[in-house]
Order: structure tokens, then sequence, then C-alpha cells
């Protein structure tokens, strides 16, 4: 067995060619947590602005009321809504990379993954402010959980909006217990490597005592293989009961049996052009493009072909019915979309979601980092406009001509939306300085094992395909 | 928890490569002695040649998520009926519409219970040292073996991990 020696261990991983070693990975991990440099503190300062003004502006709107929201009858939801719907939408992608292809065994997943399950958390975490903003009274929003109170009342488990505070509420927490579990193994590496004390004594506390046992992995992997499990129904879940909120109504416009699908298409569509917008500063800010390859921005890529394709679909079937329904106010509400007072929303929707899209057909756009960077930008503004296209031109005009009116976006409006982003990229700079934003220990499940004598063992069905040099060539073809 | 407390005494092998580790773990198992392996990253060669009983978890995370289900159920009906409203012409305990909360219900217990799981199984959160020797470098690009053994077979634990290929080894002896 002991012919050739060292042979084996110069093989190196398809989706990282330039990782030689197991410590390599931990000493560019721990890059992120050592340097932050201008770029970054830039970033930091205009996403604290961008912040402040959203507080500022529901501070404005809680002193003086919610006529500052441009709310009126009947256009009940407005910005705030579409903006909700955005924020869990962009979630989506991070479950799916993190979780739906962990079951597929998708290595490229490994190095991307925790920046897009951070993306997941702090966006359901934005997301979860938008039904309290839009309250009139933000202090009261505890009513929606079903606790005892003295009026003995419960909530109304048949209403579609209680339904969406259990579904909202269970993958923030799902997706925050998987995210941290995750990170447990790599915290503790982190643990071992950092000199500054006070970093120490944090990432001791974090890690809980992790240590890389054999016990440990063992309990591990499979915790981490059911959460990722549970997490996959979850995830779609969520944005078809987001979707019954609208399609649970008799609204013209809302009430189709395509919502479920239509929506979980388009949240992954809006949530992969989120990874890829915060994927390429963060390349070029922190120099990984060892593990941010061609090759991810390329499957990436694909990704968002596939839900565009979908999406357009979803689209058109939608427009389909709507004629072949015969219903006067289903073809009204769906021509006005494109043809009547919004149709430059409704434009916006469809070139930016299913036109701009169509171009990474081409390989070099989608390993055009430029390229491929403004594309997935204005992919999140049709997907914003999406949700605002189903929202408020559907309420605006609605049964009664007598009730039509325009609804315009007022500047609170506009700052508490500036605010949402503040927010959440601030929360994902300050997680990039002080958490582990790449998987160290998940990176190293897919460069090939250090092997001293022996070539790398046959593949077996639940091994990553391409662990073994046959392997290699497989998946590169 | 256990039934006899293990001493932390004992003899701890690095190693740089993976090959030479399973071959220490299985010459170390045919020899005996009771071992703690550590790993940067799970490998199944890691777990094939350590040969232990699947993780309990996978129990924690199927009583917990039915749970979850039962108490989504458990909570919608009994809610319904302790004010019985009717809303929409639909009966009191509109099963169909309560799916949805079972469900959410089903996937936040099983999550929690998974994770607790994962706790109890594991021992975690560790406090203290633990019960065997342990270096920073594990965590980063070697694997380890930990032989849990009294002073007077240190010498022939070295022996083994050296002809191994252990790179370095360190002994445990208070």
């Amino acid at each position: 067995m002991a012919t050739e020696t060292h042979e084996a261990s110069q093989e190196r991983s398809i989706f990282h060619p330039e990782i030689g070693s197991y410590e390599e990975v931990n000493r560019d991990s721990a890059r992120f947590l050592t340097k932050p440099g201008p770029g970054y503190v830039a970033l930091l300062g205009l996403a604290l602005v961008m912040a402040g003004i959203g507080l500022f502006a529901w501070m404005w709107q809680i002193a003086f009321g919610m006529g500052l929201s441009g709310k009126q009858n009947p256009v009940g939801w407005t910005v705030y809504i579409t903006t909700f719907v955005f924020w869990v939408g962009i979630g989506h992608a991070g479950t799916l990379i993190s979780a739906i292809l962990l079951l597929f065994r998708a290595g490229w997943r490994q190095s991307i993954y925790r920046f897009a399950e951070a993306m997941t958390v702090f966006a359901v975490m934005t997301a979860g402010l938008f039904p309290i903003i839009h309250l009139g009274r933000p202090w009261t929003f505890y009513w929606l959980i079903p606790y005892p109170n003295q009026r003995e009342l419960w909530p109304n488990f048949r209403s579609p909006l209680l339904w969406d505070v259990f579904a909202v509420t269970t993958y923030l927490t799902v997706s925050s217990l998987f995210f941290y579990a995750g990170m447990i193994p790599d915290i503790a590496a982190a643990r071992d490597s950092t000199k500054v004390p006070w970093r120490k004594k944090f990432y001791t506390i974090l890690a809980l005592g992790w240590r890389g046992t054999h016990h440990e992995w063992k309990h591990w992997t499979r915790a981490y293989l059911f959460l990722a499990a549970l997490a996959t129904p979850l995830v779609l879940s969520v944005h078809s009961v987001v979707s019954w909120d609208f399609a649970i109504s008799i609204v013209p416009g809302w009430h189709a049996t395509i919502f479920a699908p239509y929506f979980v298409a388009g949240a992954i569509l809006s949530g992969v052009a989120m990874v890829v917008t915060l994927m390429v500063p963060i390349r070029k800010i922190f120099g990984i493009r060892a593990y941010f390859t061609d090759l991810h921005f390329d499957r990436l890529g694909k990704l968002l072909l596939l839900t565009s394709l979908i999406v357009g679909l979803a689209y058109g079937i939608e427009y389909f019915i709507a004629w072949y329904s015969g219903e006067l106010m289903e073809r009204d509400v769906f021509w006005d979309r494109l043809f009547g007072d919004y149709w430059w929303a409704g434009w916006t929707m469809v070139i930016a979601n299913v036109l701009v899209p169509q171009l990474l057909w081409s390989k070099r756009m989608r390993t055009n980092l430029n390229a491929f960077f403004v594309i997935s930008i204005i992919v999140n503004i049709g997907m914003w406009y999406e949700r605002f296209v189903i929202i408020v031109p559907t309420l605006a005009r609605s049964y009664q001509p007598w009730k039509f009116v325009n609804h315009q976006i007022t500047p609170v409006e506009a700052g508490i939306i500036i605010g949402s982003f503040g927010f959440f990229f601030l929360l994902f700079l300050v997680f990039l300085r002080y958490l582990p934003g790449i998987s160290t220990a998940e990176i190293k499940e897919v460069l090939p094992p250090p092997m001293r004598n022996r070539k790398l063992p046959p593949p077996r069905e639940e091994r990553y395909a391409y662990e073994t040099p046959a392997g290699y060539r497989e998946v590169a073809e | 928890m256990m039934g006899t407390k293990r001493t932390r005494e004992g003899v701890l092998g690095l190693f740089q490569y993976l090959d030479t580790t399973t071959d220490a773990i299985r010459r170390l198992k045919q020899a005996g002695y009771e071992i703690t392996v550590y790993s940067p990253t799970p490998r199944h060669e890691l777990e094939e040649a350590i040969a232990e009983h699947e993780s309990p978890v996978r129990i924690f995370t199927l009583v917990g998520a039915f749970t979850g289900t039962a108490a989504g159920a458990a909570l919608a009906v009994w809610a319904s009926l302790d004010w019985p409203l009717i809303v929409g012409g639909k009966e009191i305990v509109s099963l169909p519409a309560f799916v949805v909360i079972m469900f959410e219900l089903t996937i936040l217990l099983g999550a929690l219970a998974t994770l607790f799981g994962l706790f109890a199984a594991a021992k975690l959160p560790r406090i203290g040292k633990g019960e065997a020797l342990y270096h920073p470098s594990l965590s980063a690009g070697n694997f380890g073996i930990f032989a849990h053994a009294p002073p007077a077979k240190h010498d022939e634990i070295r022996r083994i991990l050296e002809e191994s290929g252990s790179e370095e080894v360190l002994v445990e002896d208070a």
C-alpha cells in the first residue's frame, strides 16, 4: 500500500483548488476577525447612518401618527408589508444554501453557507420589525402571541395572519439554532487561535467547551443533519404562509392557488440575488478569492436563472388564469398592473426579474463579478417591486371605482425602508467582524484529507462524490 | 453520569495525516485501550475506525417533533373551544386551518429537541478541563488520539502512537 507516498495528499478540491491545507483555512478565517480595513469601516459607517435614518423616521411616525405612512382606505397594506415580504423572502436563499444544499451534498455550499445563513437570520430579524412598524400601536405587538391573559381571549387560529406569526417566529428560532449549532466548532477554532484576551473569553463561552472529539462530532453531524431536514420543509412553509396572508382573502389579484409556490420561487430568486450582492464586496474587501471562486458564482448564477424562469412562468400563469377565468375584476386588476397607473412598477418587476436574469445564460456573465453584481442588485429591486405590485395597486383598484386611490410613497416610508437596509447591513458587518464568517470545519469536509501512505478510499454512497480522485474528475467535467 | 469516573491520566498523540490516525486507532483499540479521538472536521474514515453506536440524537428529534404536532393541535383546538366564537361561518374546531399551527410547532419543537439532544449526548456545555488532554492545533489541522490509561501503561501507548506515525506525543500523568 505504501508505494506512492504523498501523492494522494497533493490532490486539490475542485471547489477550492488554491487551498493547500487544513491550517490555511483557519488562518484565512482568522483574518476576518483581525483586520477590518478602510472599506469595512466605510461600509459600517454607511450602515449606521442608514439605520439612524430609519430609527428617526419610525420615531417620527410613532410621535405624529400613522397618517405619515401614507396609509388610507382602501390601501391599508402598503410598503411596510411589501418590505416585510421582501425581507422574509431574502432569508429563503440562505436556508436553501445552508439546509437544502446540505441534504443534496452540494459541495460548493460549504464555503458560502455561513454568510447565507447569517443573511437569513438577519433578514428575518429585519422582516420581523415590519409588522410591528405597520401597527398603529407597536407596543401591543405581543397580543399576537397566544398566552393566557386576564380576558381569556385567544388569537384566531383560523387567520393566516396568526399562521404568519407562528411561521416567522419558528423560522427565526430554527434558523438561529441552525446558525449557532453549525458555528460551534468554528468558534472553538477561533478560541484556539485568537491572541486577544477578551476575544478568547468571548469565544470560550460561545464554544461551550467544544473540542472536536469523536463523541462530539458523532452527535453534531446527526443533529446538524436533522436540523437541516427540519429547516427544509420549514423554509418552504414560511413563504407559503406569507403568500396565504394574501391568497386566503377574496381580493381579486390575490385569491390564487398558485401563490404559495410562486412566492417561494420569488423568495429564492431574491435571496440568491442578495447572496451575490453580499458576496462580491466581501470577496473584494477581505480578499478571499480562494473561498468564493468563479465556480461558486457560476452555480449561484444558474440557481438565479432557474428561479427567475420559475418566477417568469408564474407571472405568465397568473395572467393566463386571469384571462381564462373570465372574471371581470380579475382581468382588470391584471391589466392595470401593466397598463394602468402603476405601469412603471409592473414593468420594473417584469424586466428586472425575468428579462435581465436571462443574461446569465452566458457563463461569461455568471463569472464576471461586476456584471453579476449589477444584475443581482437589479433583481433585488425587481423583487421589491414584485411585492409592491402585488400589494399596493391591487388594493388601490378594488371593486368600486369611487374607492380608487393612488398611493404615494411618503418620506417616512422611504426612511424606514432605508433604515431596514441599514439595520440588516449593520448586523451583517458586525457578524463578519466577531464571529467566524467562513466555516472552517465544513470547508475541510470538501478538502482532500492529508494522507501519508494511502490513496483516498473508494467513494461510498453517503460520501461527497468529490472526495476521491475519480470523483474529482467526475465533478470537474 | 457514567458508571465509572474516568481519570484524566493518559497519552495524547498528535497526527498530521488521516491514514496514520486510523492506523493508530485500530492498533490502540486492538490493545484494549479506551480512546478519545480529536479531529478538525468530521471524517467517515475515523468513524469507521472507531466503530461506535449510532447517536441517540435522532430519538430526541422524533419525540420533539411529535410533541410539537400534538401541542399545536391541542393549543389551537383548546383555545378555540375556550372562547367559542364563530368566524366566517366556519366550524369552531377548523382542523384544516390548524394544520399550519401543528406543522410549525412540529418543526419548532423538533429543532429545539434536536439541539437539546446534541447538548445532552455530547455533554455540552463542558465546564472545566474535561476527561482528556487537549491541544489547540486539534481545531486547526491536526488529528489527535488520547488513550485513557494509568501511568504504568504510558510507555506502551507512546510506542504504539509513534510507530503509527504520531508527530508529537503529550503525556498527562497527574
